[in-house]
């Protein structure tokens, strides 16, 4: 232990910043050892001393509860049944064998060594010199039925046997008729029966959602389900030394006759609940109403065809019937307003004949009134001769001017001969 | 999965452990018994031999028996040393590289390269491991030697990958025997040591500092003639003289006379390790006269004292390469199969301080078994790094991670006599964090933190008065010409050199201090009142 020196002068921290270590040296360390991986992993994730021992003492905590045997958590605590405890162990055939080992939690799921762990378990809980040692009776009936368990657990034939006949383990299909969600009730029905399969993995019941191959290859499985389940161990009378040959056999016959009844019955019994879960599966109707209507849209997409043509025919006869109306209403429209144009352009013609005519008469007669019989008639001449579009112009150009517009009509009339020259005098 | 096994590939034995599901380390036995397996191979026919049963083979038939070969691997044929080879079968050049050529009956002859054969050794203890276990093996660990060339590396990989076995890690000789010898017997503070592997043909050491567990090579020194070999040749050439006194019979002008001696002169030898007296019996070793003697270890150890002295200066050398003084050693771990020999303890024992701990099979603080070292610590490592994925692994042997920096001279404390008490020796590597508890301290006190030097204090102590006057008798003084000499007493000291910092605590109840270099080589260093809690804190 470093005794230090006593502070002498008033110093809190005082670095001697001036100070230069002598110069480090770079050298390759040893890649080995758990220091050296716990230095990586610093230098690879920046980790600070402090982060770094608080992942190290969670990896700690960690460890310690792995080693808890998690075997251990799967035992019974307490004995599942307590009336095991006056069961007669010559009766030992009719008690519950699992829940004697305290494993009726786990059943036919037990593994070899949870079997011998339970066992130890149990032999140090219930052997008779513990129990009279604390004052108990002497009593070691329970003890052996352990015994019994422990002796039918560990032998593979024999654990087979047991386990066919191990109705405890069995889940009860629900009642017909109550109202019960269907994969919550038949699942784990499913699941109970699926340790007898020769065949494994089993194939299990899914979940709502599943397609539809999947039901469908569930129920092939099932249908054609391959069972290991044997009955020796309900057998009533075991054939023992001492009878004789012949009544031994005769045991023996009726045990095989009695355990292949109860064959037949088991697999009926399977067929009949496999049969009753594909009635009541949701997933069956389902699929089954989903091909109904997929076959209605087939039918209705195959007959599309003629729909089709249907209606463009339909459609065409509308139109034509469209088209005629039309036409018929254009065709009298037509008629009327022609009849208004003729009427229209009459009184235009009647108009501008009159404005031609009377032209000279407002212009004083172009300040010829002596000479106003000749210009009047000489205008009525030329507003009889030009035609209909000549009018028009006429009309336009003598109410600019109409001596000039008279005359230009005067002189294109005479040019064409329409009428003659001397005719038109005044304007010519 | 399957665990992952630790080999330890040596000239003339090899071994295998692994980590067994109890924690615990196996070295694994071959079908014959053996945990220390002998590299050995040969060919009688058909049949191939390995291990001790193959080294039978050596007196009867040598051509066909290849041995010490691992040396050659990945090396072209004029760098190796093939002469010792001459025991066994020879050593031929095949395509540049080392090779041996046996006949496997009817003529017909077969052509081995060295990587060949290594890939044939790694399967049968690849075979021998997973009879032990019960399950397929498909990565390992193996220990090479420090001067292992990259070349070498590859060669040995790419011979253990054609039998189905990935290296995952390549490690040191001398970090795999150290790290099983700490497992086992952990030092309880930073430590200079010195690793020797006495093997059966050469020898290796290293020094190698211990920091807060992580090991920095400082030296390394092999000597490829030096070995068990050596220490067979003295005993046989001693059997040979007493033979040839005894029959008038030269044993050495019959090679197979010379096969049987060695290998009865090896056992004895081992035997000699374990108890004072041993015997060697061949029938009809030379010219039909059977041997016969009984030798104790005291006449053993005379005649090879030669040999043995060499390991011994061997030892002293690496010392001075590492620019080390014996003082500046704390233990030698001693590995290899040439380590059980006691006089070896015994003479390094005599010539280094007394400080200096020899940690081999006579310890009580060292394995029993230094010849299952490497394995064992190949073992370890192997049982570490199946903890982590390969990319991690990668990534923690780039040079980034391996290559850190050194201290140069120690950083510590001085104490109420002045004296400098280092915390963090020479050649610490960094990023790094010590804590030191101080539990006595109360009152005000001042945390002075310097850069300490160290030195090697020689004082002579004078012979005792008394002598000095008997020594004036000229007449009687032989006998004393010894104690005359006055002897010299060797201490390290260190003296407080650069002041760092001061922290000065007042009403302090018992310290914490922590000392941390971060990678950029700032030195911080903190002090906390384990009664209050208050931190004081400098920086450099």
């Amino acid at each position: 232990m470093i005794s230090l020196p006593p502070l002498t002068s008033d110093i809190n921290v005082n670095v001697n910043t001036s100070a230069s270590k002598a110069a480090s040296v770079r050298r390759p360390v040893e890649p080995v050892g758990r220091f050296f991986m716990h230095h990586a992993q610093r230098t690879l994730r920046n980790h600070t001393w402090s982060e770094f021992e608080k992942i190290q003492a969670s990896q700690n905590v960690q460890r310690v509860d792995e080693s808890v045997d998690p075997d251990e958590e799967l035992l019974d605590d307490e004995l599942a049944d307590e009336s095991l405890l006056e069961h007669d162990p010559r009766d030992w055939k009719t008690a519950d064998l699992y829940a004697a080992m305290g494993l009726s939690k786990l059943r036919h799921k037990a593994t070899d060594a949870q079997v011998i762990k339970a066992h130890r378990k149990q032999v140090l809980k219930h052997h008779p010199d513990k129990k009279s040692a604390s004052g108990g009776l002497e009593q070691d009936g329970f003890f052996k039925i352990i015994q019994k368990a422990y002796e039918t657990l560990t032998d593979p034939t024999k654990r087979k046997q047991y386990d066919s006949c191990d109705y405890n383990a069995d889940v009860e299909p629900p009642k017909k008729g109550s109202k019960y969600d269907f994969f919550e009730a038949w699942g784990p029905v499913f699941e109970a029966e699926s340790r007898f399969s020769k065949k494994q993995p089993v194939v299990l019941l899914g979940g709502p959602d599943a397609s539809k191959a999947d039901v469908e290859k569930f129920y092939n499985f099932w249908h054609r389900f391959d069972s290991w389940r044997t009955f020796e161990f309900a057998d009533e009378e075991v054939p023992d030394d001492s009878s004789n040959r012949d009544h031994k056999r005769y045991i023996e016959r009726k045990n095989k006759a009695a355990r292949d009844k109860k064959k037949t019955a088991d697999n009926a019994r399977l067929a009949k609940l496999v049969e009753r879960a594909s009635n009541e599966d949701p997933r069956i109707k389902q699929f089954k109403e989903a091909e109904k209507k997929e076959k209605e849209k087939k039918k209705w997409e195959r007959e599309a065809g003629a729909r089709a043509e249907a209606e463009a025919k339909a459609k065409a006869e509308a139109e034509a019937k469209a088209k005629a109306e039309a036409e018929a209403a254009a065709a009298a429209g037509a008629k009327v307003d022609k009849k208004k144009a003729k009427e229209a352009a009459k009184a235009a013609k009647k108009k501008n004949k009159r404005a031609v005519r009377n032209a000279p008469k407002d212009a004083d007669y172009f300040g010829d009134a002596e000479k106003a019989a000749a210009i009047d008639e000489q205008t009525g001449l030329i507003v009889d001769s030009v035609d209909d579009e000549q009018l028009v112009q006429l009309a336009e150009k003598v109410k600019a001017d109409a001596k000039a517009g008279l005359a230009e009509f005067a002189k294109v009339l005479s040019d064409s001969g329409k009428l003659p020259a001397s005719l038109l005098s005044y304007f010519l | 999965m399957s665990p992952i096994v630790g080999i330890a590939f040596g000239n003339t034995t090899s071994s295998i452990a692994y980590v067994n599901p109890k924690n615990d380390v196996d070295v694994i036995a071959n079908p014959d018994g053996e945990r220390t397996i002998p590299s050995v191979l040969s060919y009688v026919g058909d049949d191939e031999y390995h291990g001790g049963q193959a080294l039978q083979q050596l007196v009867r038939n040598p051509k066909n028996t290849i041995i010490n070969f691992r040396d050659f691997l990945g090396l072209p044929f004029s760098e190796c040393d093939v002469s010792r080879c001459t025991a066994g079968a020879p050593a031929v050049e095949i395509d540049g590289k080392v090779g041996f050529i046996v006949s496997r009956g009817n003529g017909k002859e077969e052509k081995l390269t060295v990587d060949e054969v290594v890939s044939r050794h790694l399967n049968k203890l690849k075979l021998a491991a997973e009879d032990y276990i019960g399950q397929e093996l498909s990565q390992t660990v193996i220990s090479v030697p420090t001067n292992f060339t990259d070349a070498q590396k590859d060669a040995l990989r790419a011979a253990a990958k054609k039998v189905g076995l990935e290296i995952i890690q390549l490690i040191n000789e001398p970090s795999a025997a150290l790290l099983a010898h700490t497992e086992a017997y952990p030092f309880e503070d930073d430590v200079n040591v010195v690793v020797a592997d006495f093997g059966g043909v050469r020898s290796d050491a290293a020094v190698i500092a211990v920091r807060n567990g992580i090991y920095t090579l400082l030296a390394t020194s092999h000597d490829n003639n030096l070995g068990g070999e050596n220490l067979d040749a003295e005993l046989v050439e001693f059997f040979a003289k007493d033979f040839e006194k005894k029959n008038k019979s030269n044993p050495r002008k019959n090679a197979k006379s010379m096969a049987k001696l060695r290998v009865n002169s090896e056992i004895t030898k081992k035997t000699l390790s374990n108890v004072t007296t041993a015997t060697i019996s061949i029938d009809s070793l030379a010219d039909g006269f059977d041997y016969h003697t009984s030798i104790n270890r005291l006449r053993y150890e005379l005649v090879a004292n030669k040999v043995l002295s060499k390991f011994a200066q061997f030892i002293e050398a690496v010392i001075t390469k590492a620019e080390l003084d014996p003082l500046d050693i704390d233990a030698i771990v001693l590995c290899g199969g040439s380590s059980f020999t006691p006089k070896l303890s015994s003479n390094l024992e005599f010539l280094l301080p007394e400080s200096v701990a020899v940690l081999g099979p006579q310890s009580k603080n060292a394995s029993n078994n230094p010849n299952e070292l490497l394995a064992y610590g190949a073992a370890l490592q192997a049982q570490l790094l199946s903890n982590y994925d390969a990319e991690e692994l990668a990534q923690a042997l780039e040079p980034v991670v391996i290559n850190t920096q050194h201290l140069k001279k120690a950083i510590g404390l001085v104490d109420a006599e002045g004296n400098f008490v280092p915390v963090l020796l020479p050649e610490t590597s960094f990023p790094v964090k010590k804590d030191l508890t101080l539990k006595n301290v109360k009152g005000d006190v001042l945390v002075g933190v310097y850069e300490g030097d160290h030195h090697i204090k020689e004082t002579v102590q004078e012979p005792a008065a008394k002598e000095e006057s008997k020594a004036e008798d000229d007449d009687e003084s032989d006998w004393s010409d010894e104690d005359d000499e006055p002897e010299v007493i060797r201490e390290k000291h260190y003296t407080p050199g650069i002041k760092l910092m001061e922290l000065g605590i007042k009403g302090a109840q018992g310290l914490q201090l922590s000392f941390n270099v971060n990678r950029e080589g700032v030195l911080r260093v903190a002090a906390r009142d384990l009664k209050s809690g208050n931190i004081v804190k400098g920086e450099l």
